[in-house]
């Protein structure tokens, strides 16, 4: 591995480990991650929103015309039209002119209003509702491929859906006091609730230790790196990276600890 | 202090300090835990099987660096097996930081594939993938619900030039694919809500074959458009990832991975089990003293 490549690297580790001191407490090392990870987000959002954007699908189209009149006389004049528009999304900042910022805004809320309600209509209600009134599969009620109940195809499924969708909808209906039959049909939506958001909590965990393993993985392939034999060139310098990191590591915690008793002898004097 | 009412008053970071102890203790370790696969990552699989050669395939990168520790396997693992196969793989990154991803595993892919590898049996010489002929990367445009739409009449309509500067109709790959009509299936590979616009607004609208590769946190929202058909599989999470690397036999850093989720979950459960113990012992203890 290449010097500069080392040290990217070691940074990357830096960078994790002050993240990750956050979950000890508030210090300018997290401060530090926080506002180079938006800074950088940011810096690099508006490069390739130039490159990628408007490069390509405004200046590079109004190129064949002359500059002197600013694009004027460009054979794709129309794609001014957007430019200026996109400009006065600016006056915003203006106290008189804020007013000409709402033209934008109301092409661009109309076309995405326009767009979205058919299709979310159509995607996110009516096939969702249509799934839910198939004919119950009585052939294969516990799976396709023998007793399979996580099949969702299976008829067992479809009835579960249907009853729990249904239940779950009974919960939320707060016109009639949930006693009786009824109250007993909204408990089991309640437990249809639950059981989905543990779902969701499960997969919320596993997400949350997955980044962790992600960087533990980095931090290892980093300590491989320093110590790798194959590294000659580099041999004396890649390990004293890594230990210089370590110690910093160290100092920094034998410093909060110290800091900790102090203020604790303090508190209790 | 009583036993259950420390338990309630646990400092949180005690919970930090051991769950990091536990992961990197099972990182350390070489066990391995088993992976089973799922119907909803099988039918992925099979659907990308069973494509024949120079078949297309549209893998929208559409997360950031916070999702990549999910995200990236399953993409290595995917186009890897496309790349493989010699199915022919246009990229798009409608996520704001989604073109570094998309280079960045391109890159990754590109060498592994140079490499002779056996994968499920069959031996794949290693061969030269080539920008514009084996891929096309199309790069980062705004506003994510009108460029999916605007893909579904011309791919040059909201891309004239692919991410590299080269006009769309002078990229040899892209000659002959004008829509979605020509792409065999779109793999959305998500960290944020522009899966919601590949459903409606892309196979709610155009029809085409939809996979799925989300974060865990977003994975159960979507089940639902399993059942109704309107999406083809689903690939959730750390483990979807790694069930994908076991499929295509490539295992990576998902089934690395895999190991430490294990003991990671135990300690949770451990401390969830404690911490709703202490809690009913202390409204019991409370009531027996009268104080509730």
């Amino acid at each position: 591995m290449e010097f500069t490549s080392f040290l990217w690297l070691t940074f990357g580790v830096f960078v994790t480990l002050c993240t990750m001191s956050f979950l000890y407490k508030d210090n300018p090392f997290y401060k530090f991650a926080e506002h180079l990870v938006v800074g950088v987000s940011a810096g690099y959002f508006v490069i390739i929103l130039w490159h990628q954007g408007l490069v390509p699908k405004l200046f590079q189209r109004l190129e064949d015309g002359d500059w002197y009149f600013g694009y004027l006389n460009s054979s794709h004049w129309e794609y001014m039209i957007p430019a200026i528009l996109g400009c006065l999304m600016w006056a915003r900042f203006s106290k008189n002119y804020s007013w000409l910022s709402r033209w934008p805004m109301a092409l661009y809320i109309g076309i995405s209003a326009g767009l979205a309600i058919p299709l979310e209509m159509s995607n996110k209600v009516n096939k969702q509702l249509h799934a839910m009134m198939v004919e119950i599969d009585w052939a294969n009620f516990f799976g396709h491929d023998g007793f399979n109940l996580l099949d969702v195809t299976s008829g067992f499924s479809q009835v579960l859906i249907m009853v729990g969708t249904i239940s779950a909808i009974v919960y939320f209906f707060f016109s009639k006091e949930h006693t009786g039959v009824f109250g007993r049909v909204a408990t089991f939506g309640i437990w249809i609730l639950m059981i989905g958001f543990g779902a969701s909590f499960g997969f919320t965990v596993m997400a949350r230790i997955s980044l962790f393993i992600n960087r533990l993985q980095d931090t290892f392939d980093w300590g491989g790196v320093a110590f790798d034999s194959t590294n000659q060139h580099y041999s004396g310098m890649f390990p004293a990276i890594f230990w210089a990191l370590i110690l910093f590591m160290i100092g920094y915690v034998v410093y909060e600890i110290v800091t900790y008793l102090k203020q604790r002898s303090v508190t209790t004097q | 202090m009583e036993l259950f009412e420390r338990l309630m008053k646990l400092d949180r970071r005690w919970v930090f300090l051991l769950l990091i102890i536990v992961c990197v203790w099972a990182y350390a370790s070489s066990f391995s835990v088993p992976i089973l696969v799922m119907p909803e990552v099988q039918s992925i699989y099979d659907k990308v099987e069973g494509l024949p050669e120079g078949s297309v395939v549209l893998v929208a990168i559409d997360y950031d660096p916070n999702n990549l520790a999910e995200l990236h396997p399953m993409t290595y693992a995917l186009v890897e097996q496309c790349w493989r196969k010699k199915i022919k793989t246009i990229f798009t990154a409608l996520s704001m930081n989604g073109p570094g991803m998309c280079v960045q595993a391109i890159r990754d892919i590109t060498d592994s594939v140079s490499r002779d590898k056996e994968y499920n049996g069959v031996m794949y010489k290693g061969r030269e993938v080539v920008n514009g002929v084996d891929y096309c990367f199309l790069g980062y445009k705004p506003y994510y619900a009108i460029v999916i739409l605007g893909m579904g009449q011309a791919f040059n309509q909201p891309y004239p030039t692919d991410y590299y500067g080269t006009p769309l109709d002078e990229v040899p790959m892209m000659r002959g694919i004008i829509n979605y009509d020509q792409v065999d299936l779109v793999v959305d590979i998500s960290g944020g809500n522009i899966t919601d616009a590949w459903i409606s607004y892309g196979q709610g609208r155009f029809g085409f074959d939809l996979a799925l590769g989300l974060t865990g946190v977003m994975t159960a929202q979507y089940y639902p458009y399993l059942g109704s058909g309107q999406i083809i599989g689903i690939m959730g999470g750390l483990l979807g990832a790694a069930q994908y690397e076991k499929l295509t036999d490539n295992p990576g850093r998902a089934k690395d991975g895999m190991r430490v989720q294990l003991p990671a979950h135990l300690v949770i459960i451990l401390f969830i089990v404690m911490g709703n113990v202490g809690f009913f012992a202390n409204k019991w203890r409370m009531k027996r003293e009268g104080r509730a």
